[in-house]
């Protein structure tokens, strides 16, 4: 008798259990990337003791700099339940914009750095356009606007690229370093934390964000709620643009020079930051801060099993896994129990 | 069941004609909608009094949604005009209407499922914080929102609902439409229009979303009902404005006819004279309500008529 009956008595246990746990990552979308990054820093470090190294973090947080920055504005777009494909050639348009016109045009530092990050905008206004005016889907917009960009920025650079030597000191600014006890950053980094700050500030306590949530839930919902959802789109598209502009400032910083070589994986690697952090590609759900755990942990392992040893492409094939696993989590989530 | 009937009898017995006296709260007069050669409307009138519940029935495609569509501003109808309180209003846009004082709740809802209940009821008219914090950095006042939302959800009754920061996509269908109700109850301070309201929703569920418009209407609100459901709309409705080939085929009310009736004029089997000479001897409701629904089927019928002619 009780053998029937304490088997399902557990199993209704473990049910709550997964419900309750189910509930928790669906009202905190940060906190499933937060562990997996806290799991893999204790991993890592237990396989080789140098990772936790002040040196090793240092770095891994200067290399994380840039793609963390990209996927802020990636995640933006996501959460309107849109895609940009053009992240990568946006940033590398206004990386040569602004090295160009202060190099080779004498423009000077800070009008060039204003220019370049003028162009980001401009950018994210095309895709923006298109997208609420056009009715473009965002994957077509933004796969087109990734070649238009991409030959744009050779066209205009010749493919020529600008070493830092020849840059005004504004645009190598990002590559100062900044000391903070035994840890190494530099400005970029704080730079990128800042946005990362501001990003959320808006989305999560702002009416602008509560907009930009529900118009990537239900667009048709949003608009009868009196919300311009064309309006919030294109202004997300311009925001995103922006802040491609200053990633493509911090990558001048922490590279040292302007190439079109630069970023060629960012578009990808920016959408894996945002789905490993959490972020569901049906938009509407996620939040920025899990966009910057996604980035790290990407990092992490990069760094990791490099340290560990292991052949880089185990690094890929982790990567790969992460992201499968994010979306079928992210499935589940939103498999609420009523 | 029986103490409904007989409490809408008291209802509707009370002194000073609680219904059909004074100005409509909205009124639509002559009002025609065509889709290239698909005639929408074709010069339909409405009359709502305060503090009545107006159902609007009709089979697919009498206009019924059209209908609601120019009275919350999602349409504009090429023909005629819609009054607010006696005076004229023209309303653009959903937004143009709201102004004005009328919510509606979609069929489809119109909630985010991914925000939580206190940002839905707010979805579109958030409240800044006070100070700096809200005018500077548009900082959204979440505690006061959530406070005042858990407010407006016990003051419609709605105690089963007790934390604001829940997400609406984990809430009940009739959970859901309650939170719906509320926003347009919360927000709409003249009329609140429900178009199918408890098409998705079970017998306990659809059961709380009457007993809610009831609460509505109690409160002075007048509520425009679309529904399907001849039982439900005969249970909460006082008169019944029935749709038929994109013009009004009448209105009548749940004492002067019976559901059949209602059933047979909206489908075209019989007309609205006929079946009001057919009935002019109260036999529908029984028990004490009788010489009540008499009267009220007398004066309604004449108000029908009226309705009629405009539509006519």
């Amino acid at each position: 008798m009780t053998a029937v009956i304490e088997p399902t008595g557990e199993v209704r246990e473990s049910e709550e259990l997964a419900a309750r746990l189910q509930h928790t990552l669906h009202r905190h979308p940060a906190i499933g990337p937060a562990s997996v990054l806290v799991a893999s820093v204790i991993v890592f470090s237990l396989i080789n003791h140098r990772f936790l190294n002040a040196t090793n973090l240092s770095l891994l947080v200067q290399q994380v700099a840039v793609l963390a920055t990209l996927a802020i504005g990636q995640t933006m777009i996501i959460l309107t339940g849109g895609i940009d494909l053009s992240v990568g050639a946006a940033a590398i348009l206004a990386q040569m914009v602004m090295a160009q016109t202060a190099a080779n045009n004498g423009v000077p530092g800070p009008l060039a750095l204003l220019l370049g990050l003028a162009v980001g905008a401009l950018t994210g206004f095309l895709n923006g356009f298109l997208v609420t005016r056009i009715k473009l889907p965002p994957f077509i917009v933004t796969l087109g606007t990734l070649s238009i960009f991409t030959s744009i920025g050779l066209k205009y650079s010749n493919g020529a690229s600008v070493y830092a030597t020849a840059m005004p000191k504004i645009l190598i600014w990002t590559g100062n370093y900044v000391n903070i006890g035994p840890y190494q950053l530099t400005t970029g980094v704080i730079l990128m934390l800042v946005l990362f700050a501001v990003a959320s500030f808006a989305l999560t306590r702002t009416a602008w964000g509560r907009h930009v949530y529900s118009t990537g839930d239900d667009p048709e919902a949003a608009r009868l709620s009196g919300i311009k959802t064309n309006r919030v789109l294109l202004s997300v598209y311009v925001a995103a643009g922006l802040i491609f502009g200053v990633a493509a400032w911090i990558l001048i910083g922490r590279v040292g020079v302007a190439s079109t070589n630069n970023l060629t994986t960012a578009n990808l690697d920016s959408i894996t930051a945002v789905v490993i952090g959490g972020t569901s590609l049906f938009g509407g759900r996620g939040a920025v801060l899990g966009t910057l755990f996604g980035a790290l942990i990407v990092q992490v392992f990069q760094s990791g099993i490099s340290l560990a040893g292991v052949q880089s492409l185990y690094q890929v094939l982790a990567e790969g896994i992460l992201v499968i696993v994010a979306v079928a989590l992210d499935q589940w989530i939103r498999k609420v129990r009523r | 069941m029986s103490t409904e009937v007989d409490a809408s009898g008291v209802q509707a017995g009370s002194p000073g004609g609680r219904v059909l006296s004074g100005t409509p709260t909205l009124e639509a007069r002559g009002l025609v909608k065509t889709f290239g050669h698909v005639v929408g409307l074709g010069g339909v009138g409405l009359k709502l009094y305060p503090g009545e519940v107006l159902a609007i029935i009709g089979d697919n495609g009498a206009g019924k949604s059209t209908l609601i569509k120019c009275l919350s501003g999602a349409l504009t109808p090429d023909e005629g005009e819609i009054l607010m309180d006696g005076v004229k209003v023209e309303f653009k846009s959903p937004v143009d209407a709201r102004h004005a004082g009328i919510e509606t709740v979609f069929q489809t809802l119109a909630v985010a499922p991914a925000l939580d209940i206190a940002s839905n009821l707010y979805l579109g008219r958030e409240i800044r914080s006070k100070g700096p914090l809200g005018s500077v950095f548009r900082m959204l006042d979440t505690r006061g929102m959530r406070a005042a939302a858990k407010e407006r959800l016990q003051d419609l009754g709605i105690g089963t609902i007790q934390d604001m920061t829940q997400k609406v996509e984990t809430l009940s269908g009739g959970q859901r439409q309650a939170v719906a109700v509320a926003r347009a109850a919360a927000f709409g301070s003249k009329v609140v229009i429900l178009d199918e309201p408890t098409a998705a929703l079970g017998v306990r569920e659809s059961g709380q979303v009457l007993a809610l418009i009831k609460r509505l209407r109690g409160r002075g609100l007048p509520v425009i009902l679309i529904s399907h459901n001849m039982p439900q709309v005969f249970e909460v409705a006082d008169r019944i404005h029935i749709q038929r080939l994109g013009r009004s085929a009448g209105v009548i009310t749940p004492h002067s006819h019976t559901m059949e009736e209602a059933v047979a004029i909206m489908t075209g089997a019989t007309t609205l004279g006929g079946a009001a000479d057919d009935k002019s001897s109260p036999a529908t409701s029984g028990g004490g309500g009788n010489a009540e629904a008499g009267r009220a089927g007398a004066d309604r019928t004449e108000s029908a008529g009226t309705d009629s002619g405009t539509a006519s």
